[in-house]
């Protein structure tokens, strides 16, 4: 049951807890039970929502920046990935492989907030060799979800 | 002038959907659960290969029977699936949707007035494909209190010294009913005591929500005797590429590549190379879709049997079939009410089969968001004629 849990609050976290048991076949109970234990064991870090900033009116600069690194005798990447992730405007830090080493996300309210955080915080760490910033111009899909694109029945509407 | 028509074409009555269709078509904030598709978009993977195709330039027919790729992927996947054996070369025939192979078999197996035995309620086509091939349908209404399987002493009450073929169309439409191990053993030894065919529909076979699904052909002395029919709209949700197969014994699948040569040429190029990725590569969104089907299902179900209306729990298609008996009125008034006061559109039983009256088939092939809009119409509506009947 735990994996189909997942994928549907995955996908909708806000659903009603009587709705899940009957859509699982099982007691209500038991998904409290089993949604407290992917609490507690961390499997589900969080209940979060997702929001189109464009939509409401917000301004907001979104950016992936390539870091190359030199890591560092006996801590590997971590702890300068910790440096860096506990910035509170990084959504997001990634190992990954490659011409670089980490891919950083980051969220600022405008573009000279972003350019700042880069060149001041970031560019200045002893360990990091250079970046390279990239804008986010338009988000076409995110989390699994397409932005844009709104669902439309065009089946017919009565088939044998 | 002369009738230009030929009666036997005139006597086949129209589908008793047409009549909704034409309604709701007028109606642009009716909510619909009478559809009989996926409401899934065909996997992104598969309808890239068919793009890719054309980009190709494979815009030509393929040899009659099909694709010898498809062919053999069929074959592999009869075997993955039921332990199935089919020789792709003599023995598999890629149509135009499950539809075409229900015709041609019809045509290629039926001599003027051999009967055909038909459950009901059963999906729409078997019925006027006999009746064109020449045969004489002979209908087994089917009960709810056997949760619409078909019985082995259905089955024999039925048979005469003219019966051919039988149909066997599970999981089925429009009841969600399907035949288990032990129903499909019975039904078997009566077909081979009696010298009968057997034309099994089985393009649901990927949607069951017990065990995995059985095929008739898997039973002892069965496959040389059984016409196993596919195809790719329900399982991989591609019903407008319209693309199935018919499995079955050499001597008949030969006579059908004859018909299906002369009729059609070939089955539609595009489909067939996008076909060929969803057998290989496919498992993975059948996996996902049947889960999402059982979720809508058992929320349908819980739904029905709240308000209080009786409903056996179907374990196939994507169908459930709930009764309406109590109110006394004929599924046809039910469901006409029903559109015209609540603006949802159901299918009476009865375009199934006469022996769907007093049922509904609603389709769970919706969102659940869609669902429950359309359960809270149902709801009030059902208590406004509970009231009405005090």
């Amino acid at each position: 049951m735990r994996e189909q849990l997942l994928r549907i609050i995955e996908k909708n976290s806000r659903i009603d807890l009587k709705e899940l048991a009957v859509i699982l076949g099982v007691e209500e109970a038991d998904i409290i039970e089993e949604l407290q234990k992917c609490e507690q064991e961390g499997v589900i870090c969080g209940y979060h929502t997702m929001i189109d900033w464009d939509k409401v009116g917000v301004e907001k600069v979104s950016a992936l920046i390539e870091v190359r690194v030199t890591p560092q005798r006996g801590q590997g990447f971590d702890k300068i990935a910790e440096r860096i992730y506990k910035y509170p405007e990084v959504n997001a830090v990634y190992l990954i492989s490659g011409g670089y080493d980490l891919l950083v996300s980051l969220e600022g309210k405008t573009l000279r907030e972003v350019s700042a955080f880069v060149s001041d915080k970031l560019s200045t760490l002893d360990t990091v060799i250079s970046t390279a910033t990239h804008f986010i111009l338009k988000k076409y899909k995110d989390h699994g979800t397409i932005l844009e694109k709104k669902y439309e029945d065009t089946r017919e509407k009565v088939t044998p | 002038m002369r009738n230009p028509l030929a009666d036997k074409v005139v006597d086949i009555p129209f589908s008793g959907i047409r009549k909704f269709f034409d309604i709701v078509s007028e109606m642009p904030d009716a909510i619909s659960l009478g559809v009989g598709e996926p409401d899934f978009d065909t996997p992104w993977h598969i309808r890239d290969e068919g793009i890719y195709s054309l980009e190709k330039g494979r815009t030509f027919y393929t040899s009659n029977a099909g694709l010898k790729e498809l062919k053999m992927e069929v074959a592999n996947y009869l075997k993955r699936k039921q332990g199935l054996e089919y020789d792709f070369q003599k023995e598999i025939l890629i149509t135009v949707g499950g539809s075409e192979a229900i015709d041609i078999g019809m045509r290629v197996m039926l001599n003027p007035g051999e009967e055909v035995l038909i459950p009901q309620p059963s999906y729409v086509s078997y019925e006027p494909c006999v009746t064109l091939a020449g045969g004489v349908p002979v209908i087994i209404n089917l009960k709810q209190e056997n949760e619409f399987r078909l019985t082995a002493q259905e089955l024999l009450d039925a048979i005469t010294d003219k019966t051919k073929i039988l149909v066997l169309p599970f999981p089925n439409n429009p009841t969600g009913a399907i035949l288990e191990e032990k129903d499909l053993q019975e039904i078997a030894r009566v077909c081979i005591e009696k010298d009968i065919f057997v034309m099994s529909d089985e393009i649901y076979a990927e949607l069951t929500y017990k065990e995995k699904h059985i095929s008739i052909a898997q039973m002892p002395g069965m496959q040389e005797r059984t016409i196993l029919i596919n195809g790719f709209s329900k399982a991989y949700a591609m019903t407008g590429w319209r693309l199935g197969y018919a499995c079955g014994p050499a001597d008949i699948i030969e006579q059908m590549l004859k018909v299906h040569q002369y009729a059609i040429m070939c089955a539609p190029t595009t489909s067939q190379y996008a076909a060929v990725e969803a057998l290989k590569n496919g498992d993975e969104d059948v996996r996902e879709m049947r889960e999402a089907y059982n979720q809508r299902r058992r929320y349908l179900v819980h739904a029905f049997r709240e308000m209080g209306l009786d409903c056996f729990e179907p374990f196939g298609a994507f169908y459930i079939f709930p009764s309406i008996q109590e109110f006394g009125m004929s599924s046809d008034d039910f469901a006409t009410r029903l559109l015209m006061e609540e603006k949802v559109a159901v299918v009476p039983g009865t375009a199934f089969g006469a022996c769907g009256e007093g049922f509904l088939r609603i389709s769970y092939a919706y969102s659940l968001e869609n669902l429950k809009i359309a359960i809270g119409r149902i709801q009030n509506f059902v208590e406004r004629l509970r009231k009405e009947k005090q």
